[in-house]
């Protein structure tokens, strides 16, 4: 209970989005995968929308660790991100396993996985 | 105490678009969701901190922050990287009801769940367990051995948990990572086993 949880946004989180309520694609998840879609981050976005972009250029990350680098909640970041793509800025690839969950294969593989790292 | 402070320096995914997997570590405050995030991940455990209203609902807009008074909810989680392209994710997620939707936008997807339990404060788990069965994932129940808590043999504690004949029950010191993995794997075998007996 230390440490980031305490420290101050410069902005409101509910101002990060202009205000907006509900993201264009309702289809994001904490998982869904962001990669860079542009070399060069264009002038005249928002700062948040900046950072977005400035954090994910030099790899890939899911976006809810995007979140917590950025200390934003995940459903502002949704926003942001669901801008972002519709701009043409920022590629955002869902999880492979999707609202249903993984297949029974993917299972077998992380149960082998997990007892791989048993000492 | 557990606390979770965000690395200034972003990790980022390793790969070719790797498989993303979301696990839950679910349980009521203080019951070590983080201490065992922390023994299983690679990285520090992160957090985010989810705004929402007093009736649960996200806040990502001017006016209903304006209205009213919000919560804030830190949500701890971590990275293990598996072979075959997977990476698990491990969320520490609250047992409150009023906390739902959160609740349901967290387990969207998941593999399952793993419910831990302080054999002090059993029946905040009750909740926990509820939501789970509601969200229509399956789960373990790791009993995390806290030094000063009593110890009761694992039939008596299934009795008193209403757990069902099937549901895994295991010991576990959160603070190990070969007992918490011990846990996820009891896990997935349980959620294997239900795959292969109930195809989709």
């Amino acid at each position: 209970m230390t440490g980031g949880r305490h420290s101050r946004r410069l902005v409101p989180a509910y101002l990060a989005t202009g205000g907006r309520a509900h993201p264009s694609r309702n289809h994001l998840d904490r998982l869904t995968t962001l990669h860079a879609a542009c070399e060069e981050i264009p002038v005249g976005l928002g700062p948040e929308q900046r950072g977005v972009l400035e954090l994910i250029q030099p790899g890939a990350l899911p976006l809810v660790d995007a979140a917590a680098y950025l200390r934003l909640p995940v459903s502002i970041v949704k926003v942001l991100v669901a801008d972002l793509v519709s701009a043409g800025l920022l590629h955002a690839r869902p999880p492979i396993p999707q609202a249903t969950g993984p297949d029974i294969e993917t299972m077998e593989k992380v149960l082998d996985g997990l007892r791989a790292l048993k000492s | 105490m557990d606390s979770a402070r965000s690395s200034p320096d972003p990790r980022y995914l390793t790969g070719n678009d790797p498989v993303l997997i979301k696990l839950l570590i679910a349980g009521p405050f203080a019951v070590g969701k983080t201490t065992l995030i922390r023994a299983i991940s690679e990285i520090a455990p992160l957090h985010t901190e989810e705004v929402m209203t007093q009736a649960g609902a996200f806040v990502d807009n001017l006016a209903e922050a304006e209205h009213k008074t919000t919560t804030t909810v830190a949500i701890d989680f971590g990275r293990l990287t598996l072979p075959n392209n997977l990476v698990l994710y491990l969320f520490g997620t609250p047992g409150q009801r009023r906390f739902r939707l959160l609740w349901e936008d967290i387990a969207q997807g998941a593999l399952g769940a793993l419910v831990m339990v302080d054999t002090r404060r059993l029946d905040e788990s009750f909740e926990v367990m509820d939501l789970i069965e509601e969200a229509g994932l399956r789960y373990a129940v790791a009993v995390n051995a806290f030094p000063q808590a009593p110890t009761y043999d694992l039939d008596t504690l299934r009795d008193h948990l209403d757990l069902r004949p099937d549901t895994p029950l295991v010991l576990c010191d959160a603070r190990s990572r070969d007992q918490s993995l011990d846990a996820l794997i009891a896990l997935v075998e349980h959620v294997i086993a239900h795959t292969h007996l109930e195809p989709a």
